[in-house]
C-alpha cells in the first residue's frame, strides 16, 4: 500500500498541468476584475472564498456599482449547480476522510481536481494526502496569480483599448465549447442567446441572465425529450 | 486597497451558495437518480447561463462584436481556451476599425 508521502507526490504530479493552465486564466480574471473597479483585496478574497472560474468571470461581467447582489449570487448558484452532481459522485469515494477533511476538502472541489480524483479513485483508494496535495497548489496558484492580475490590470487602464473587454465573451464561448454535448447544447445555446439579448433590450439587466438561463434550460429539456423519442422510434 | 460593503456582501453570498453546491453531495450521495432527460437538462445549465450572460455583448452591442463572436465560435471548435481568446480579441479590434 502506498504511503501518505507517495500519495501526496502522485497528487502533485497529476495536478501540475492544470496549475500551469490556470496561470493565464487567473491573470486575465484579475485584470478584468480590476477593469470593473474591484480592488486587489476583493479579487483575492473572491478567488479564495468562491474559487470557481466560470462563475467568477460571469460575476465580473455582471458587476456594477452598487453591486447587484441578487443577480451575482443567482448567476453563481446556477453556474455552479453542476457541483451538486459532481460531489454526489465523489463523496462515496472519500471513505478514508474524517468528517472535517470531507467538509474542508469539498470546499475547493473544482472541475479539474474533481476529474483527477474521479480518475484516481478508479484504480486506487482516494486518500486525503492525494486530494490535499493536489488541491492546495491549485488554489494557491489561482488566488495569487488572480491578485497579481488585478494589480497589473489596474496599471493598464481601460481594457476596451486592447479589445480586452471582449475577452469575456471569447472565454465564455470557449467554455461553452467545453460543455458541448451535441444537438441538445445547440438548442440550449440558441434559446439562451436569443432570449437573453431580447430581454436585455426590453427589460434591461439583470433580468437577461434569468430569462436566458430558463429558456436555455427549457430548450434542453425539450430537445432531450425529442432525442429520446426518436431513439425509441428507431428501435425495431 | 479598499472594501466596499456591498461588494463584500456579494462575495460572501457567492461563496456561500458555491459551497452549498459543493457540500450537497454529502446529503445526496447514493440518493440521486435523475432520469436521462433531467440529466440532460441539468448538464445544459452551465452553457445556458454562460450564453445568457454574454448574449447582450455578443448580439446587442454592434456588428463588430457580433462578427467577432461568430469568428470566436468557429475558433472554439478547434483551439484551446487561450487560443480562442486571442482570436476573439484580435477579431474585435480589427472589426471595430473597419465596421
Amino acid at each position: 500500500m502506498p504511503s501518505a508521502f507517495d500519495d501526496a507526490r502522485m497528487g502533485l504530479s497529476d495536478i501540475w498541468p492544470a496549475v500551469l493552465a490556470a496561470v493565464p486564466v487567473a491573470l486575465l480574471f484579475g485584470a478584468l476584475a480590476a477593469g470593473k473597479g474591484l480592488s486587489p483585496l476583493e479579487v483575492a478574497l473572491m478567488s479564495a472564498l468562491v474559487f470557481a472560474g466560470g462563475a467568477q468571470f460571469a460575476a465580473v461581467e455582471l458587476w456594477a456599482t452598487p453591486a447587484p447582489i441578487g443577480a451575482l449570487v443567482f448567476s453563481t448558484l446556477l453556474i455552479n449547480a453542476r457541483h451538486v452532481l459532481m460531489s454526489a459522485s465523489l463523496v462515496p469515494k472519500l471513505q478514508g476522510f474524517s468528517p472535517g477533511q470531507r467538509l474542508g476538502g469539498l470546499y475547493y472541489m473544482a472541475d479539474e481536481n474533481w476529474a483527477l480524483a474521479e480518475r484516481r479513485a478508479r484504480t486506487h483508494r482516494l486518500t486525503p494526502a492525494y486530494w490535499f496535495a493536489m488541491t492546495a497548489p491549485f488554489v494557491l496558484c489561482f488566488v495569487s496569480v488572480a491578485t497579481l492580475g488585478s494589480l497589473i490590470g489596474a496599471a493598464l487602464g481601460d481594457p476596451r483599448r486592447f479589445g480586452a473587454d471582449f475577452a469575456f465573451t471569447a472565454i465564455f464561448i470557449a467554455l461553452v465549447a467545453a460543455f458541448w454535448k451535441g444537438r441538445v447544447t445547440a438548442w440550449t445555446v440558441a434559446a439562451a442567446g436569443i432570449s437573453s439579448a431580447l430581454t436585455y433590450r426590453l427589460a434591461g439587466p439583470p433580468w437577461h441572465v434569468l430569462a436566458g438561463a430558463l429558456c436555455g434550460l427549457g430548450a434542453a429539456w425539450w430537445a432531450a425529450g425529442r432525442e429520446q423519442a426518436s431513439v425509441v422510434e428507431a428501435q425495431p | 486597497m479598499s472594501f466596499d460593503t456591498l461588494n463584500l456582501i456579494a462575495i460572501l453570498g457567492m461563496a456561500l451558495v458555491t459551497y452549498a453546491t459543493r457540500a450537497a453531495g454529502l446529503a445526496l450521495a447514493g440518493r440521486l437518480d435523475l432520469s436521462p432527460r433531467a440529466q440532460a437538462a441539468f448538464d445544459a445549465i452551465p452553457p445556458a447561463v454562460l450564453i445568457a450572460v454574454i448574449a447582450p455583448s455578443a448580439l446587442a452591442t454592434g456588428w463588430a462584436e457580433t462578427g467577432a463572436a461568430v469568428i470566436t465560435a468557429l475558433a472554439a471548435t478547434r483551439l484551446p481556451v487561450l487560443g480562442v481568446v486571442a482570436v476573439g480579441v484580435v477579431a474585435v479590434v480589427a472589426l471595430r476599425v473597419f465596421v
